[in-house]
């Protein structure tokens, strides 16, 4: 009997050999601090060198998908903001997106340009959390309490606006659940004013910074070819040079009325990655001024309905893109008052497909660079 | 002269030392000629330290520029600063149902948010008063079950229900999450 093929842990191919010591496994996660949550990386190693890696998955499933078919489409708006939940305004954008489109429902003219603000703020603070995050995952804490000190400004507007810091439920079909309180706008404003020379300041403090450039550049590269195969989207995929973004390619809500333009990145690695995300928060200011620009007045809601029900056989489907990339939202209905099946597509479970591709073949410690530049979020991956 | 290839143990992929300058343009022949260039002798021993010596020290400039600047103190002293914390309005803490002076309560027991709970927290009790009309006799609440997502207070058409600002929920005792809303049966 062959007992090395059976020593072999599941989904790991078997070794070519070659190496310079003698292989071994190691266990990362599921508690690990930069894993950003219960991911657990199994990762087959030749001395520091990462020769293979499986993620193992399921650690904080939570069967939102099965929940969605004993509840009625409202109530499954809070069960999206526990999908992505530094992008929780999107997701239940995506979700609103497919009701109003099965049910039919109309959306007013200023609750289009709430939603765009609303989402454009959330992902400014995404990417600043995603910022601090990865500085520190490098071992800069400073930048951490840099980035969580803007991103505080920002979570306090969505405090004032609908009452939570983290799970909004904000979005409804046809508008928002409130109105924009007094002295919004002014505030908006200023952050951006103010986040515009901010951001010079994190590009003089991290991304000029020697020892994170050469942490990151040339490290974790995934070729433009892998991507579109692991089916990668957002910056993952922008940084590899794939000029894909829902916003502008499949424009929804009022997006195609913006001028802003999609950063892309030339080789793929993990300091395109941040410069990227640096750079769509530029966009994402200037996306934010012309809607605070335009912003009419009017119904922040259209008429509200006691049960919003998706006619028999209809299938609705809507997808948005995230802070992480194009999250998509699937209802087929029974025509009763529950969805038949509701499927989420989520942009982190193809972009932790893709870790083998891009941290294989460097050392360990280049893993959690390839950890950080991915900034996934492990309840959207389990769902 | 050799120079430093931190890494010369690895198998040979895609690896460009240096990023290619034309952004935009990728193609795997472009990458896989970027593969072979190894840093010169000038850039690796001369420019690198200089330009990363200077970079560190712009870092430690702006880190030093924010210590000493006061006005930038962020941090709040939370349980000394209790008694002036405030929460903003729209604050969604546990479900609460005001009462007036009198301490009636506008609640008439109709049940729509018991329907519109996703989590079966809420349980109204209706009760038959004198006159043999149907008012509320208990609103259980259970706190341990809610995901404050505050569809029942868009769902009450009578403003009976509302989201209160406190945000201490922290006990020892579970069965005091459950709890009674209303002070006595309703009037109406």
């Amino acid at each position: 009997m062959d007992l090395v093929q059976t020593e072999i842990p599941e989904g790991f191919t078997r070794s070519a050999g070659g190496g310079h010591t003698e292989e071994y496994y190691l266990n990362m996660g599921p508690q690990h601090p930069s894993t950003h949550g219960v991911l657990r990386l199994m990762v087959r190693l030749d001395g520091e060198t990462v020769k293979e890696i499986v993620p193992h998955i399921g650690y904080i499933h939570r069967s939102i998908e099965k929940m969605a078919e004993s509840q009625s489409l409202i109530q499954n708006i809070h069960l999206t903001d526990r999908l992505d939940y530094l992008s929780c305004h999107m997701t239940n954008l995506g979700l609103c997106l497919a009701i109003e489109q099965g049910a039919d429902v109309g959306v007013p003219e200023r609750a289009e340009y709430i939603r765009i603000i609303v989402c454009e703020l959330q992902r400014i603070q995404s990417h600043l959390l995603w910022w601090g995050c990865f500085a520190m995952d490098l071992g800069a804490l400073t930048a951490f309490l840099y980035g969580f000190d803007e991103r505080e400004k920002i979570t306090d507007l969505f405090e004032e606006l609908c009452g939570a810091r983290l799970t909004m439920n904000y979005f409804r079909p046809g508008g928002c659940v409130s109105d924009l309180p007094n002295e919004f706008i002014p505030r908006i404003l200023k952050i951006c004013e103010h986040m515009k020379t901010t951001l010079d300041e994190y590009d003089n403090l991290v991304s000029k910074n020697m020892i994170i450039r050469e942490r990151t550049q040339g490290v974790g590269i995934l070729s433009k070819e892998r991507a579109l195969s692991h089916g990668c989207t957002g910056p993952v995929a922008r940084a590899s040079g794939i000029n894909y973004d829902v916003r502008k390619d499949e424009p929804y809500g009022i997006y195609n009325r913006f001028d802003f333009d999609v950063p892309l990145g030339a080789t793929g690695d993990c300091y395109d990655r941040y410069t990227v995300r640096i750079e769509e928060m530029r966009q994402s200011i200037r996306i934010l001024e012309q809607a605070c620009k335009d912003l009419p007045d009017g119904d922040f809601r259209s008429k509200e309905k006691p049960n919003y029900k998706i006619p028999k056989d209809e299938h609705s489907f809507s997808s948005v893109e995230t802070a992480r990339g194009n999250f998509s939202t699937y209802v087929v209905s029974d025509g009763g008052k529950t969805p038949y099946r509701i499927k989420y597509r989520s942009p982190n479970f193809s972009h932790i497909g893709a870790i083998n591709d891009m941290a294989s073949g460097y050392k360990l410690a280049d893993l959690v660079t390839v950890l950080a530049t991915l900034d996934p979020v492990i309840p959207d991956i389990d769902r | 002269m050799t120079t430093p290839d931190q890494h010369q143990d690895t198998p040979p992929q895609n690896r460009p030392q240096s990023r290619p300058q034309n952004m935009g343009a990728f193609t795997p022949e472009a990458q896989a000629e970027d593969t072979c260039t190894k840093p010169s002798f000038y850039a690796y021993f001369i420019k690198r330290p200089i330009v990363g010596a200077f970079s560190l020290l712009t870092g430690m400039g702006i880190t030093l520029k924010t210590l000493c600047n006061v006005t930038s103190t962020v941090t709040q002293e939370y349980p000394e600063n209790r008694d002036t914390l405030t929460m903003p309005p729209a604050f969604r803490g546990q479900v609460i149902m005001p009462h007036d002076e009198e301490g009636e309560h506008k609640c008439t027991a109709c049940t729509l948010c018991e329907k519109a709970c996703p989590n079966g927290t809420i349980s109204v009790l209706p009760m038959k008063n004198i006159a043999n009309k149907k008012v509320l006799g208990k609103y259980i609440y259970r706190f341990d079950q809610c995901t404050l997502c505050s569809l029942c207070v868009e769902a009450c058409p009578f403003d009976a229900i509302r989201m209160g600002n406190d945000f201490e929920h922290a006990t020892v005792d579970k069965d005091s999450l459950v709890m009674v809303l209303n002070e006595k049966e309703g009037r109406l």
